[in-house]
């Protein structure tokens, strides 16, 4: 067992004398690179998803070993403790965010700098991405998908019987629409009442309303006085008027849930990242048939970026560090990319994908992220973890109780002052 | 004989060695590096640095954290309570040498062997107002039924209560029931005789015979309410917004999700003082009452 690793590092290092690993000739049979990778993709699209990658990291020349956490705070935690504990996996997911941030600057990470220069990343990437990945002029993830969480996802027949003609496209055709939904006897808002899904409610009707400006003046250079200012008020006011339109269960309702009342029709809206077209192709709907979506209101609406990034804990063995590259230059390269992204309801990172095997949301979302100045990094990209969580507690008061917009401005303050050492 | 009594107290030292060593390490070491991380700014791992008691001052101006002592001190007494007098009835009906006692037993103690984590789900789906009573209750005819505490600000905390007293008051029917068992039956004879009614023996004399059975229930259930998590989650995951937040859930979120181990640390501290504040007089009491009863 310690010859056959032995020799593996000696190959590698050999291999790795000689250059790229990627870009060797075939060569006389060697030991696959190994790489353990944890990550929380264990629902039934997901892990399908995350077997494309796996099966083009095997081919070429790795050998995947999965070690899959259900739920995300697990398995972030399961990694961190493995990399204390010395035992780290050679690829771990995250969201593509400041959560892995606290790691970069313990110096617990390998780079990738030769992976991105190779790959062009500078140029392929969107600039919400780079600026959470990039640390010190360092690439220290590989960014998998871009998630946008603050879809529109409506249901046709649901339209079709409040006599709602098309999309709305300002926040008062909104409003107009889900008081017809209310009319016709339907659910017009379907929403599950759990803190990260008012989070997420609240930062489209902010990014939307409040516009980039403000929403990046407040997240990004956390100015009190916009925070004070009428235009965060309002976004406030917006936000608490949706609250006339949900129904009473919906307080601790999953968000699958919530997306089943749009797929039966009994609901007529959920706001929700486009995950939740796994919940619709599931029950054998189709985008543009059965269901529409639309990523806010006209055509210059932001497009709130999220995603998911592995990065990889440093070790100085030879053939991990090589698993490593190879890992990244595989999960990122543009075949495994489509794969990949088709199965797993979001959009791949780079343009130069093969996009026919997408749905309509899909395409849609690709094509607005041609657009640069609609691309706005959400929250977690921003704001510290415990940041996040905080304001997410300010805003679930505000929703959940009595509390006036003024109040709840203030409160907004107090969370950013108590966050910063 | 002194010699024999040294050599056992040596067997009995390395018979005990390795919960010393598990005491000192896991449970004594451990408190003492929280304690410590807590005087730091420590976040995703533990720093070195010190920062003062400034995360103890940012706890207690966290609402939230506020808000989740409270929510402990009322749900506390109230499980307590209720699990205690439910449990005692119980415990008292069975007694009575009912048909079917091995039945009734099971079924009232299957719901402490089940994991709170499914059963809570359950809960949450009785008590949803567009699923549960409530809707049953409207379906039957009673158009105006309302029943959503759960979804209710001012009442989730109690629906809380209520699931959880149905998990445990079997587990203290079940000891209090033993404690019974343990009755001489020639006091019941003594006191049919002097024509004390049931109730009021069970009162004023078998109630204060069971007092071993109580405390240890009551140790227990004191546990249950400290550690409270997997129903809070399970069942309203503290909402709606922040209504039925605990202590153990405020912990977890910002030792995992929110990534703020300085934080989280100074919650731990601050919940094992309270605790500590709670059981040391008690502690202390008992050990004079022993004290008492050895020298008499």
């Amino acid at each position: 067992m310690s010859k056959a690793s032995q020799l593996a590092g000696a190959l590698a290092l050999a291999i790795g004398a000689h250059g790229g690993v990627l870009a060797q000739a075939p060569q006389p049979p060697r030991p696959p690179l190994k790489a353990t990778v944890s990550h929380w993709w264990t629902s039934g699209g997901e892990s399908a998803a995350v077997r494309q990658f796996a099966d083009a990291f095997n081919k070429a020349g790795g050998q995947w070993i999965d070690q899959a956490v259900a739920g995300a705070d697990a398995s972030r935690a399961s990694t961190i403790n493995r990399i204390v504990g010395g035992n780290a996996p050679a690829a771990a997911q995250f969201n593509t965010s400041k959560q892995f941030r606290d790691i970069v600057d313990q110096g617990l990470l390998n780079n990738i700098d030769d992976v991105a220069a190779r790959g062009n990343w500078d140029q392929v990437l969107a600039k919400p991405i780079i600026d959470v990945i990039k640390v010190n002029g360092h690439y220290y993830a590989a960014p998998v998908n871009i998630h946008m969480t603050a879809w529109f996802f409506y249901s046709k027949p649901a339209f079709a019987k409040a006599g709602i003609k098309e999309e709305p496209k300002n926040w008062n055709e909104f409003i107009a629409a889900l008081e017809k939904l209310k009319k016709a006897g339907l659910i017009p808002l379907a929403f599950g009442g759990q803190v990260w899904q008012e989070k997420i409610l609240f930062d489209a009707v902010f990014s939307m309303v409040g516009g980039p400006e403000l929403y990046l003046s407040i997240y990004r250079d956390r100015n009190y006085a916009a925070i004070n200012s009428e235009a965060f008020r309002q976004v406030l006011v917006k936000f608490k008027q949706l609250r006339n339109y949900i129904d009473a269960g919906s307080p601790g309702r999953n968000w699958n849930d919530a997306t089943a009342m749009v797929v039966s029709g009994k609901a007529g809206v959920q706001i929700m990242g486009d995950w939740a077209k796994g919940e619709f192709s599931a029950a054998g709907q189709v985008a543009g048939r059965d269901f529409g979506c639309f990523a806010g209101f006209g055509p210059k609406s932001p497009y709130l970026v999220a995603g998911d990034a592995f990065v990889f804990p440093k070790t100085s063995k030879p053939q991990v560090v090589a698993a490593q590259k190879l890992f990244a230059s595989v999960v990122t390269s543009p075949g495994p990319q489509a794969a990949f992204s088709a199965l797993k309801g979001s959009i791949p990172i780079r343009p130069d994908v093969d996009t026919s095997g997408l749905d309509l949301c899909a395409k849609k979302g690709i094509e607005i992220m041609q657009d640069r100045s609609r691309q706005l990094p959400n929250p977690e990209m921003l704001l510290d973890p415990d940041l996040v969580g905080a304001l997410q507690d300010v805003l679930t008061n505000y929703w959940n109780r009595n509390q006036t917009p003024e109040q709840a401005q203030k409160n907004f303050i107090q969370a950013m002052k108590d966050n910063t050492w | 004989m002194v010699k024999q009594r040294s050599r056992t107290s040596i067997a009995a030292w390395i018979a005990l060695l390795p919960m010393i060593l598990t005491v000192v390490f896991a449970y004594i070491g451990t408190m003492l590096f929280t304690a410590r991380v807590s005087l730091s700014s420590s976040r995703i791992f533990p720093t070195s640095d010190f920062v003062g008691l400034g995360q103890y001052a940012r706890l207690f101006r966290n609402e939230r954290w506020l808000l989740s002592l409270e929510n402990l001190a009322i749900y506390g007494v109230l499980f307590v309570l209720a699990c205690l007098v439910i449990g005692f009835l119980l415990a008292v009906f069975i007694d009575q040498k009912v048909s079917g006692e091995g039945v009734l037993r099971t079924v009232f103690l299957y719901p402490y062997a089940m994991s709170f984590v499914a059963t809570g789900l359950v809960w949450q789906w009785i008590l949803n107002p567009s699923l549960g009573i409530q809707q049953v209750l409207r379906h039957m005819g009673f158009e105006d039924a309302q029943f959503d505490w759960i979804v209710d600000q001012d009442k989730a905390l109690y629906t809380i209560v209520i699931a959880t007293v149905w998990q445990a008051s079997g587990l203290v029917m079940a000891l209090l029931l033993s404690g019974l068992r343990g009755i001489d039956e020639e006091m019941w004879k003594a006191a049919r005789i002097d024509g004390i009614p049931r109730w009021r023996v069970y009162i004023s004399i078998v109630l204060p015979m069971l007092w071993p059975s109580l405390s240890t229930a009551f140790v227990l259930l004191f546990a249950m309410v400290i550690k409270l998590f997997d129903p809070v989650v399970a069942m309203t995951q503290g909402g709606p917004g922040t209504a039925s937040e605990v202590p153990a859930k405020f912990i977890m979120d910002y030792l995992f999700g929110r990534a703020n181990i300085g934080l989280a640390s100074a919650a731990s501290i601050v919940l094992l003082t309270t605790v500590m504040a709670i059981v040391a007089p008690l502690y202390f009491a008992r050990s004079k009452v022993v004290q008492k009863r050895s020298k008499a």
